[in-house]
C-alpha cells in the first residue's frame, strides 16, 4: 500500500520529533508510552488527536499545529491498516513457532 | 611522532571510549528518573536522553574494540600498521562525528531511525571512517606469515559487516522501502540484529585474543572450537537476526529459521571462556588479576544472558515478552555484561603489559570496589528490568498509565541500581583513565631542559 503525502508529511513528523524515543510500532522502540500501531483501531483517531494536540503529564506537547496533527493522524492510520500488533488471531504451533493472521500466504 | 608513539594510537581511541561510557552512564541515570518523574530535567526531553546514551555507550564498545586491533597488532603482534596517518584521520573523524552529533540530539535535530536517530547526512564520514579502518586492517594482516588466528578473522568480519548492514540501516532512504511499512519494519531490524551481531565479532575477536594472551598460549585462539564459535557468529549475522521480527507478519518459516538459529553462538563463546579459566596457573590468574576477574565476570554474565535471550527467542514467548523492557533487560544485559566486560579486560590487560612497575601482581582496591559494585547493582538492574517486563504483560486492562504505576516499584529499583552501576564503573573507569594517560605521556619526546615530556601539563 503506497503511502499518502498527508501520512508522508506526518511520518517525517513523527521522525522530527523523535516520537519513537517513547512509542513502539509493532513493539519495537522506547517504553516510556504505549505502542502506536493500532491506537486509530482502538481508540479513535480524535482520541489520538486530543494526546498529540495537549500532551500528557508524561508526554511532552509539541505544539503542533492543526495541519501536523492532521499528518500525524493519517500516519497513524496509514500504519494501522498495516497489521495488528499484539497479534489477535494466532496460533501456536507444537514447536513454539506462531502462525500470524496477518503473515503472507 | 616516532614509532612507540604511533603504536601507541591505539590507546587514544580506549581512552575517548572510556570519556564516552562514562558520560553515557550519566545520561542513562538521567533516563532512569525520567521514566518515574516526567518533569526531571524536562529541558533534556527523553527524546534526548535516550539516542544520547544509546549512542555514546554503543561509541564506547566501537572505540574499544577499535582501539585494541590497533594497539594490539603493531605492539604486540609486531604487525606495523599498514598506515598511520589512517589511524589519525579514523581518530578526529569519530571526534568530530560524535561532537556533531552529541550536538544535534541536544538540540533537538533528529533526522533517522532508531538508534541512528542523527541527521542523514552525519553517516557519511561514519561510512567514511569504517572504509578507512577496513583498508587499513586488512592491509595490515596481510602481512601475516603465519596462518591466521581465529581472532584476525572475527576483526575482519566485524569491519565489513558492520559496514554493509550499517548501508542497510540506511535502506529507508529509498521509497521503495520505506513506502511499505512492515518491509521497511523487518530491514531496519533486520540490520539492527546484524549490526549487533558485527560488533559482537569485533568484541569476541578481542575477548579470544586476551584470553589466549593471558594464558600465554594461542592454541585456543586457533581450535577447531574458536572457528565454530566464528562460523556460527557468522552465520547468526547472517540470518539469525530474525528473532527481533517475529511480531512483524511475516512468512512462518523465517520465524522457524530465527528460532532456530538464534543463540547457539553464546554457548560456544560460554564454553570457550570456561575451559580457558580452567587452563590457568594461579600465577597467571595473579599476574593479570583485573583483567582475569573482567572476563570471568563476563562468562558468568554470557550464560545469565544466554538462558534469558533462549526464552525469549521462544516465538511463542516472545509475544509476550516483546515491546516490555525484557527486551531492555536483554539488551542491556549483553552489551554490559558481555560487551563491556570484555572491553575492561582487554583495557586492564594493556595497562598490565604497559605498566609492568606501576601496575603489580594482584587486583589494586579500588579496581575491586568498583568491579563488585558494578556487578552487584548490574545483578539488581537486570532483574528489575525483567521484573518491570513481567509487570507489563501480566497486566490486564486497558490503561497503559494504571500499568505503569504498577511496575513502578521495579523501575524505581532500576533507576536506583542504575546510580550503583554507574559509580562501580566510573570508579573502574576513572583508575584505568588516570594510568593509561601515563603510558601515553611516559611515551612523549623529553624535553632535555625540564626534564618533561614535552606538553604534559
Ligand atoms: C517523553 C515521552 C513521549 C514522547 C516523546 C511522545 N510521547 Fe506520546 N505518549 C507518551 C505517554 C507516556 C503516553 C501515555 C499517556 C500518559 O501516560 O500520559 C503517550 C500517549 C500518546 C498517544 C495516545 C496513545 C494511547 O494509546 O493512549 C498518542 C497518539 C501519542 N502519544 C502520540 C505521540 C506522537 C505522535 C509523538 C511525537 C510527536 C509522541 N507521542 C511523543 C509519551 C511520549
Ligand atoms: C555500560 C553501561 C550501559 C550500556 C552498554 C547500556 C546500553 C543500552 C542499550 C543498548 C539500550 C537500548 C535498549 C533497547 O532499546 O532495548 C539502553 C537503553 C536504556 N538504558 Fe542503558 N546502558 C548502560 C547503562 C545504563 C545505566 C547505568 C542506566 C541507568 C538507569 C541506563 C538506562 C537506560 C534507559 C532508561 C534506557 C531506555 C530504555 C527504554 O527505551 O525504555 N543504562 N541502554
Amino acid at each position: 500500500m503506497p503511502i499518502s503525502p498527508a501520512a508522508d508529511r506526518g511520518r517525517q513528523l513523527y521522525q522530527e520529533h523523535n516520537c519513537v524515543a517513547c512509542h513502539q510500532f509493532y513493539g519495537l522502540g522506547g517504553y516510556m508510552g504505549p505502542d502506536l500501531t493500532n491506537v486509530i483501531s482502538n481508540r479513535g483517531a480524535a482520541y489520538a488527536r486530543a494526546f498529540m494536540a495537549a500532551g500528557t503529564q508524561a508526554m511532552p506537547n509539541f505544539n503542533l499545529r492543526d495541519e501536523e496533527l492532521d499528518a500525524l493522524v493519517a500516519y497513524l492510520e496509514f500504519v494501522d491498516k498495516t497489521g495488528t500488533y499484539p497479534p489477535e488471531n494466532f496460533e501456536v504451533k507444537w514447536y513454539g513457532v506462531v502462525a500470524q493472521e496477518d503473515d503472507p500466504r | 611522532m616516532n614509532t612507540q608513539q604511533q603504536d601507541l594510537l591505539g590507546l587514544r581511541f580506549m581512552r575517548l571510549g572510556m570519556l564516552a561510557l562514562s558520560a553515557g552512564l550519566l545520561v542513562g541515570v538521567i533516563g532512569g528518573f525520567q521514566f518515574l518523574f516526567p518533569e526531571f530535567l524536562r529541558e533534556l526531553l527523553f527524546t534526548k536522553t535516550r539516542p544520547l546514551h544509546v549512542s555514546l555507550v554503543v561509541a564506547w564498545i566501537f572505540l574499544a574494540a577499535i582501539g585494541g586491533i590497533y594497539f594490539y597488532l603493531p605492539r604486540q603482534r609486531k604487525l606495523k600498521l599498514a598506515s598511520y596517518r589512517a589511524v589519525s584521520w579514523h581518530y578526529w573523524i569519530f571526534v568530530v562525528t560524535g561532537l556533531a552529533i552529541i550536538a544535534s540530539f541536544l538540540a533537538g535535530k533528529f533526522g533517522g531511525r532508531e538508534y541512528l536517530e542523527y541527521p542523514v547526512a552525519l553517516s557519511i564520514p561514519i561510512f567514511l571512517s569504517w572504509i578507512i579502518f577496513g583498508v587499513n586492517y586488512f592491509r595490515t594482516v596481510r602481512k601475516e606469515r603465519e596462518p591466521w588466528p581465529v581472532y584476525y578473522w572475527m576483526w575482519g568480519t566485524g569491519i565489513v559487516f558492520f559496514f554493509i548492514t550499517y548501508l542497510e540501516a540506511y535502506l529507508w532512504v529509498i521509497p521503495y522501502f520505506r513506502d511499505n511499512m512492515v518491509r521497511e519494519i523487518m530491514v531496519q531490524w533486520k540490520a539492527y540484529g546484524a549490526l549487533t551481531g558485527s560488533w559482537n565479532m569485533l568484541v569476541y575477536g578481542t575477548a579470544l585474543y586476551v584470553a589466549t594472551r593471558i594464558a600465554g598460549d594461542d592454541k585456543p585462539a586457533r581450535s577447531k572450537l574458536a572457528f565454530s564459535l566464528f562460523f556460527l557468529g557468522l552465520f547468526n549475522l547472517m540470518f539469525g537476526w530474525a528473532h527481533h521480527t517475529y511480531l512483524v507478519p511475516s512468512l512462518p518459516w523465517i520465524r522457524t529459521f530465527a528460532y532456530a538459529v538464534s543463540m547457539t553462538e553464546l554457548l560456544i563463546l560460554g564454553k570457550i571462556l570456561w575451559d580457558w579459566r580452567a587452563s590457568l596457573e594461579s600465577w597467571q590468574k595473579n599476574r593479570y588479576c583485573s583483567a582475569y576477574r573482567f572476563l570471568y565476570a563476563a562468562d558468568i554474565w554470557i550464560f545469565i544472558n544466554l538462558i534469558l535471550a533462549l526464552i525469549i527467542s521462544v516465538p511463542a514467548w516472545n509475544l509476550y515478552t516483546h515491546g516490555t523492557h525484557i527486551t531492555v533487560a536483554h539488551a542491556m544485559g549483553s552489551t554490559i555484561g558481555i560487551n563491556t566486560m570484555i572491553l575492561l579486560a582487554s583495557v586492564y590487560y594493556v595497562l598490565r603489559e604497559e605498566l609492568p612497575q606501576k601496575v603489580r601482581d594482584g587486583c589494586a582496591g579500588q579496581v575491586t570496589l568498583g568491579f563488585w559494585l558494578a556487578n552487584i547493582s548490574l545483578g539488581v538492574f537486570f532483574l528489575a528490568l525483567i521484573a518491570a517486563g513481567v509487570g507489563k504483560f501480566m497486566y490486564d486492562g486497558p490503561s497503559f498509565q494504571e500499568m505503569m504505576a504498577s511496575i513502578r516499584p521495579f523501575l524505581l529499583l532500576f533507576a536506583v541500581s542504575g546510580i550503583g552501576l554507574m559509580v562501580g564503573l566510573w570508579i573502574v573507569l576513572w583508575h584505568a583513565y588516570r594510568l593509561m594517560g601515563t603510558i601515553l605521556a611516559a611515551d612523549r619526546p623529553v624535553d632535555v631542559k625540564l626534564g618533561l615530556p614535552v606538553g604534559a601539563d
